[in-house]
């Protein structure tokens, strides 16, 4: 998306006050925050966070919310809750292999289609129209043809992820200029010469895109199939503190999976940043 | 390439399509009447049928689809009155733009569906942790494209109407609300299908009824041709919302 770049305004003209005051002046915070968004960003979260723990202890009846920190302070007891490590562990490798499998599925429909302009007209509205197809509405399904292990949780991440990918990809396959093909064909490049040196190096940035993509809905997919199944893992934990009215371990466990998710996001987004963005200079 | 090639391509194109749609219905009508595949795994596609018409026919359908839809309609109304509100008032400093864009930004990043266990825990089983979810999860697209649409207002525009002497309701009225609505719209549709997503999520995950909730208690008793027929329903259900979303989209955008 593009975006007119934010002309740098606030407190930026006038220069650090003279300092005979302390450094906890008040006028002196207010400059340090208008000159550094971030740190005021940095506010907003420890005021949400010091928000809920007033709540927690004050306001809110117990069983529904406990304190920030007390869920951190008993992560321990939840980890060792019997079966708990293993779930999240479980949660882990599913993602894993979901997202291995959807990137290496992707990739090679995304390359078929996107590579053939026959193939790009008969099969890319198939694939728009089951893209856009709620598919949680066959949880259940996948549930019967995998079981409640992790093969439907992979399938149902892939089922998520796979879409993303094979998107994006056939776009960056698409949109390479074709002065570049044409100028690589009059020099007389093969088809994988033309493959390896135009087609690879202008795809890289869709790729990561689809990765990332990829990644939040393999993440989508894996946590909706673990919260469904109430017989095991994540979804069986999740239903049992709910029931015995525990909020510290259900907040504890959400936590855990959302840094997990966070974690992982983050590393797709560096790579995209690190490897997507060759072009742009 | 000459037009007459162009359009023997495109019926080339639409002839593979059919065929590949028309191939999967007739494995699946072969697979379940003659190659013996469980219909515990694969119902008959006309079973499936008649169980279509039999729900269509005869309203049961009525009470689940009134449940989910008064609960997107409701979800949908809080995320936009909020997400409008406060997108507007973050985009009216650029200061505040830079504090709290990214940190949406990074909330949105969140699986949101995760926030679902703690939403039944605060609001139980029935409709008020669906609502919950979907506003949730709506709110965000919803405010990062207002916050978009008005904060990125060109500033030529914005100086040019100054000068001439622009009200503030002016200024709002022929400025920035045609500048910002184009972006905006998209982020009501975006938030429109996220939440009906999530709403139908929430629903197969916990609930006491609703299209969601039917698919899953069918699964459960196994009634697997019903539960085809349900599904098929609710997918129908969802393109019918969203094309609708859409074209309100673009009609809103051209004018």
């Amino acid at each position: 998306m593009m975006r007119p770049r934010q002309s740098v305004q606030a407190g930026a003209g006038r220069g650090p006050a003279p300092t005979p005051w302390s450094a906890a002046h008040p006028r002196r915070i207010v400059v340090a925050l208008r000159r550094s968004p971030a740190l005021a960003r940095l506010l907003v979260i420890v005021a949400l966070i010091l928000l809920w723990e007033a709540a927690a202890r004050w306001w809110i009846d117990p069983i529904f919310l406990s304190p920030p920190s007390r869920v951190v302070a008993e992560l321990d007891e939840l980890f060792a809750t019997q079966g708990v490590p293993g779930a999240l562990q479980a949660t882990f490798f599913e993602l894993a292999v979901a997202f291995v499998m959807s990137v290496a599925i992707g990739l090679v429909i995304g390359l078929a289609v996107g590579l053939s302009r026959f193939a790009h007209r008969s099969f890319m509205p198939i694939i728009l129209l089951l893209y856009g197809t709620p598919q949680i509405t066959i949880l259940p399904l996948f549930i019967l043809y995998f079981g409640i292990g992790s093969a439907s949780k992979i399938a149902f991440g892939v089922s998520h992820g796979i879409f993303p990918i094979i998107v994006t990809i056939v776009a960056g396959v698409q949109n390479i200029k074709p002065i570049l093909m044409v100028a690589a064909r009059s020099m007389g490049a093969s088809r994988w010469q033309i493959f390896r040196w135009v087609i690879f190096p202008h795809m890289i940035p869709s790729f990561f895109a689809g990765m990332r993509l990829g990644m939040t809905g393999v993440l989508l997919g894996v946590l909706l199939a673990e919260l469904y199944v109430s017989s095991g893992g994540i979804g069986y934990f999740t239903t049992v503190f709910t029931q015995n009215f525990d909020p510290t371990k259900l907040l504890g466990l959400i936590s855990v999976l959302a840094a997990m998710a966070i974690v992982l996001n983050e590393i797709v987004r560096r790579a995209e940043i690190r490897f997507g963005r060759w072009r742009m200079d | 390439m000459s037009a007459k090639r162009d359009r023997r391509n495109k019926l080339a194109s639409r002839g593979v399509q059919i065929a590949f749609v028309l191939g999967l219905v007739l494995l699946w009508y072969l697979g379940s009447t003659y190659w013996g595949v469980s219909p515990i795994l694969l119902p008959n596609p006309l079973g499936v049928w008649d169980e279509l018409k039999d729900v269509l026919g005869s309203g049961e359908f009525l009470p689940d689809l009134q449940v989910t839809l008064t609960e997107l309609a409701i979800a949908f109304v809080i995320s936009c009155g909020s997400g409008i509100t406060l997108g507007y008032l973050i985009s009216r400093s650029p200061y505040l733009i830079r504090v709290f864009e990214p940190l949406l930004a990074g909330i949105y990043s969140v699986p949101i569906i995760l926030f679902l266990p703690l939403y039944v825990l605060f609001f139980g089983l029935g409709p008020g942790s669906k609502i919950a979810l979907g506003a949730t999860i709506s709110f965000f697209p919803i405010i990062l494209n207002t916050i978009a649409g008005f904060g990125y207002v060109d500033r030529i525009f914005i100086t040019a109407a100054r000068s001439m002497g622009a009200s503030d309701w002016q200024m709002f009225r022929h400025v920035l609300l045609p500048a910002a609505l184009p972006v905006i719209l998209t982020g009501l549709r975006i938030g429109f299908t996220v939440a009906l997503l999530s709403i139908l999520g929430s629903e197969t995950i916990a609930s006491l009824a609703g299209l969601g909730h039917r698919i899953v208690h069918l699964a459960e008793a196994m009634e697997m041709a019903r539960m085809f027929a349900y599904i098929v329903f609710a997918v129908a259900i969802a393109a019918t919302l969203n094309t609708i979303t859409s074209s309100l989209e673009r009609r809103a955008k051209r004018q």
